[in-house]
């Protein structure tokens, strides 16, 4: 039981399931499940042996989101968010003496990083920024109006995009860290959503400054293809693979509950749980297929720059976007079957909280707006 | 053939820079070429210059500056 998905599987049953309710009911952090995930040293998941982390890969992680989404889909997304950010370290900071530093501290201390891309002006578009970092003396400011942070008053840490200097162009950006001393946030909006309550994400206006070394090296057009975008499509789609899962096994007790009545004839829903279980396992084999080829390129060096191509990007994107509608078309499918033993909130087979849930998939960062980036990929892919 | 190229990241490029006096080495997404421009210059590339890039050429580095538009149409036009 020492493997880290095993204790992550615990922490799932154990500390998310019995709090899920509560946690979506009251939009409140599921601060049981991340105190238990720190506790067992799983916030520093990716992060290098040598440097005091657990050392697993993309696909541990994935599978791990899964497991915890089962159970809580905002305690996965949160536990996703914080990977997201904590990849981007590894994979670009380590050549600088200061972030090797910072997640060593981060193995020790298990702090939470939470991920501050979207700004107003901009939306959901991450290759875009407003907000500049100005550097004078080996340090730096940065303001910025963020739309949405995620867990922002619960972070111990910022990863922020920003333009490179006052004058970049929007594209033209860089990741920047901030520790809980280098920034003052400000709330500007609520967080009262129809689902992913937990994750307790309004806007804020974020004032900071540091010094210099906190800007992760190299550029964030890299750093976005080679790791954030990979590791936010696989990580967020196995959180929804985890809330269609859990809806499924709702929907599949309700048919053998329903079979159990009446041995020797076939529950009329029993054909919609064979049509969903199909669904369901072309979701699973999207993301395993997607997560082992990533992870097979992360490996190595031509692998790197093969996550640079537009191929790799659109398979990224489709993996998105099929996740997305395949995890609300599957819980509400799962729905139908239970009936209003699904539609009711205080039921055994009770789908409300996941199919709120599940429909925040397609606007974290709006399908169409994938759509619209793909359509322009393929204009000169040639699929060859 | 750098001229060529010139017109077109002038027309296609949306820069904030002078296409016909920026250095060829230099960063063309610094100077402002979004990725939904980057595509329109490729597909102008290849109809100017009669090229198809393969997919595996299809990124970002590929495109960064002028001379390495220009490697990568030299490199095709001399396999063609
Ligand atoms: C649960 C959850 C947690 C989040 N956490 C964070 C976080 O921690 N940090 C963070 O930075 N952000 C976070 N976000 C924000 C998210 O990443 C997006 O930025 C945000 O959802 C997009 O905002 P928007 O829909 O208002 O705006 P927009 O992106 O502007 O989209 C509005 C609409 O316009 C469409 N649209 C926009 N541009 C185009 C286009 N070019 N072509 C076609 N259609 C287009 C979109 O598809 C959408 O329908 C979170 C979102 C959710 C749902």
């Amino acid at each position: 039981m020492n493997d880290p998905l095993d204790r992550v599987q615990r922490i799932a049953a154990r500390v998310a399931a019995p709090h899920a309710a509560d946690v979506d009911a009251k939009a409140r952090f599921p601060r049981e499940a991340l105190d238990a995930l720190r506790e067992e040293r799983l916030l520093a998941t990716f992060v290098p042996r040598d440097l005091g982390g657990l050392g697993c890969g993309i696909a541990d992680l994935a599978a791990m989101c899964t497991a915890l989404s089962q159970q809580c889909a905002s305690t996965g997304m949160v536990f996703a968010m914080h990977q997201i950010q904590v990849a981007c370290l590894v994979r670009h900071g380590l050549t600088s003496p200061f972030f090797r530093q910072y997640l060593q501290d981060l193995a020790r201390d298990q702090g939470l990083i939470a991920s501050v891309t979207s700004e107003v002006g901009v939306g959901g578009d991450t290759r875009t920024s407003v907000c500049a970092v100005e550097r004078a003396g080996g340090r730096f400011t940065l303001n910025k109006d963020a739309t949405t942070i995620s867990y922002g008053q619960h972070a111990d840490a910022l990863l922020v995009t920003a333009r490179r200097d006052p004058e970049a162009p929007g594209g033209d950006q860089v990741l920047v860290l901030l520790r809980k001393t280098d920034y003052t946030i400000a709330q500007t909006t609520s967080w009262d959503t129809l689902g992913m309550r937990g994750t307790c994400s309004p806007g804020f206006k974020m004032l900071s400054s540091g010094a210099e070394e906190q800007i992760v090296p190299g550029s964030f057009a890299d750093s976005s293809s080679q790791t954030m975008v990979p590791f936010s499509h696989i990580l967020w789609s196995g959180v929804w693979l985890g809330i269609a899962a859990d809806a499924v096994a709702r929907a599949s007790a309700f048919v053998s509950a329903q079979a159990r009545q009446k041995p020797g004839q076939l529950p009329p829903t029993a054909l919609r749980l064979a049509e969903l279980s199909a669904k369901l396992q072309s979701m699973r084999a999207n993301v395993h297929d997607v997560t082992a080829e990533c992870d097979t390129l992360l490996k190595s060096p031509e692998g790197n720059e093969a996550l640079l191509t537009m191929g790799f990007a659109l398979k990224m994107n489709n993996l998105k976007i099929s996740c997305s509608e395949l995890v609300a078309e599957i819980v509400h499918k799962a729905l139908l079957i239970c009936g209003i033993m699904g539609y009711k909130n205080d039921s055994d087979f009770s789908l409300g909280r996941q199919l709120r849930d599940a429909h925040s998939a397609a606007l974290m960062i709006g399908n169409d707006r994938i759509y619209a980036k793909n359509a322009s990929m393929l204009m000169v892919f040639k699929n060859r | 053939m750098t001229e060529r190229i010139r017109n077109i990241l002038k027309e296609h490029g949306r820069l904030s820079k002078d296409a016909a006096t920026l250095p060829e080495d230099a960063d063309l997404y610094q100077a402002g070429m979004t990725s939904h421009a980057s595509v329109n210059v490729m597909l102008a590339i290849e109809g100017t210059f009669n090229i198809e890039f393969p997919d595996s050429m299809l990124k970002r580095s590929v495109f960064e500056s002028i001379a390495a538009i220009r490697a990568a149409v030299e490199q095709l036009t001399a396999g063609g």
